[in-house]
């Protein structure tokens, strides 16, 4: 059950000329399950999110709850992906997958078991023995999701995970992760630049205020989780308010900045 | 295996380029310094009985300062470059030295260790020690963050990312660190070999010259050289091993 509680959570970068406020005041609750896709304009604090649900940066004010407990450091079950995969170049591609579990001193025996598991089912299987430098964008991607499933994560925090790949294999990716969540109801935070991904794999869509981030709406999507949804006139109803809605925050971002 | 035949052709080929220069080099000077390739070869050959054991003692010294310099100078560098505070108080001490020419502490290696191998293998490892020491620094300092927060976020402790990451991260440039020692260390171990050796090949050559006996000298230089190159290799097979992930996918 992996919900999440985000209690007015503000966080402040200490720099060395001058505080980075990145966010204010942040209130979010997710249902376990939940798909969640966050949106909002370059330096809204989106990654810093991503990084306090994951235990990786501690708020300066509030706190983020995963299943009623209050996150200090790396929770077990949370899977976090980052843009560049964080992958390790020095590891093979099973030895990557299986990395999470290793780290957490499963028996070898076990890890390798899960490991292979999971990249059998994103289509990784014929490629153990390769390093990360041998592997396409796409497949590179895969990798990280293979890493998740291998720890059997039950949240999983993706930080623009497919912003570096081209069209096609984007699609076919954005593919396999709504698949994998029809299958394992995870819940699912997807940060990300691109109004249509957000609308594909978000059954809410958050959108984030320019700096310091606040969420300044909420966009329902309950047409969310069906595979010909891109095709549907539901869908780019939701893309033109979705659209509409960071053009605001955009306009907010220039009034902001001149004064 | 194809890479392995294209290597050897190459080199085959420097070789032959090498003793055509040493043939036309050889046939300017007209100096018994300078024997020409067939002669000196064949000296080579002769003295090979004799260079053997001084071969061995020299491999002996070097190696030993090179491993010695690797087992102290990589952790502590790579602990500099990835703790603040060990920075703060190591730091400055280690580029306070790193500049110092360490080759003239040989005659206070030479007083207090005494002449032989303990001031020889001390002198080169100080030298080697300290080039690595600072590669390992900067290596492990420029690490990606991406790869540490995506192990931090497995759960990884302090020793874990030290050693799923770090460690393998930092090796490409610390055998770099080492292929660059190698050549120094060979020259360092000449050095302290004419002045604190009565064995190595470095004590062979000078004996040989002062002795007028320029054939016996020549053979010794071409040890020197072999064992250069003997070393560079070792260092380059071990690398191609251990940092198989660099060289994939290029």
């Amino acid at each position: 059950m992996a919900d999440v509680r985000i209690d007015s959570v503000s966080l402040t970068y200490h720099g060395v000329d001058a505080d980075v406020r990145a966010l204010a005041g942040v209130d979010l609750t997710l249902a376990d399950g939940d798909a969640v896709a966050v949106i909002g304009p370059s330096g809204c604090g989106k990654s810093t999110l991503l990084l306090a649900m994951a235990g990786l940066l501690a708020p300066t004010e509030g706190a983020v709850f995963v299943e009623g407990e209050a996150i200090a450091r790396p929770r077990l079950r949370t899977a976090l992906i980052l843009q560049d995969f964080g992958l390790l170049p020095w590891k093979t591609v099973l030895d990557n997958a299986e990395l999470g579990l290793r780290i957490r001193h499963h028996p070898p025996a076990e890890s390798h078991k899960r490991a292979l598991e999971a990249l059998t089912r994103v289509g990784l299987q014929e490629f153990l023995g390769l390093f990360p430098s041998e592997l396409s964008g796409g497949m590179r991607q895969r990798l990280a999701l293979a890493r998740a499933l291998a720890l059997d994560a039950d949240l999983l925090l993706m930080d623009e995970p497919l912003s570096a790949l081209d069209a096609l294999t984007r699609e076919d990716l954005q593919d396999l992760l709504l698949s994998l969540w029809r299958d394992r109801r995870h819940t699912s935070v997807l940060v990300t630049h691109s109004i249509e991904e957000a609308v594909y794999l978000g059954r809410h869509v958050l959108v984030m205020s320019p700096r310091p981030g606040r969420i300044a709406a909420v966009v329902d999507n309950p047409g969310m989780g069906d595979p010909g949804y891109r095709e549907t006139e539901a869908f780019h109803q939701a893309c033109v308010e979705l659209r509409g809605l960071l053009a605001a925050e955009g306009a907010l971002h220039r009034e902001g900045g001149a004064s | 295996m194809r890479g392995w035949t294209r290597k050897a052709v190459g080199y085959v080929g420097a070789a032959v380029v090498m003793v055509v220069l040493w043939e036309l080099a050889s046939l300017a000077m007209h100096s018994p310094a300078l024997p020409t390739p067939a002669d000196g070869l064949g000296e080579f050959a002769k003295q090979f009985p004799v260079l053997l054991p001084h071969f061995g003692v020299s491999t002996l010294r070097v190696v030993s300062s090179i491993l010695l310099g690797l087992v102290v100078g990589a952790p502590l560098g790579l602990v500099l470059g990835r703790s603040e505070r060990a920075d703060v108080i190591f730091g400055p001490l280690v580029f306070l030295n790193y500049p110092v020419p360490k080759v003239v502490f040989l005659p206070v290696l030479l007083v207090l260790l005494g002449i032989g191998n303990a001031s020889i293998i001390a002198l080169i490892t100080l030298i080697v020690f300290f080039q690595i020491l600072v590669t390992a620094r900067d290596a492990a300092r420029s690490l990606s963050s991406a790869a540490v927060l995506s192990v931090r976020s497995l759960g990884a402790d302090r020793w874990q990312v030290f050693t799923n990451v770090v460690v393998p991260g930092s090796m490409p440039e610390i055998f770099t660190a080492l292929r660059i020692s190698v050549g120094t260390a060979v020259a360092v171990l000449f050095f302290s070999e004419t002045i604190a050796g009565s064995t190595g090949l470095g004590y062979f050559v000078f004996d040989a010259w002062g002795r007028v006996q320029y054939g016996e000298m020549f053979a010794g230089i071409l040890a020197m050289a072999l064992l250069g190159v003997l070393l560079y290799e070792a260092i380059e097979l071990i690398e191609a091993r251990v940092c198989r992930w660099a060289r994939a996918g290029r």
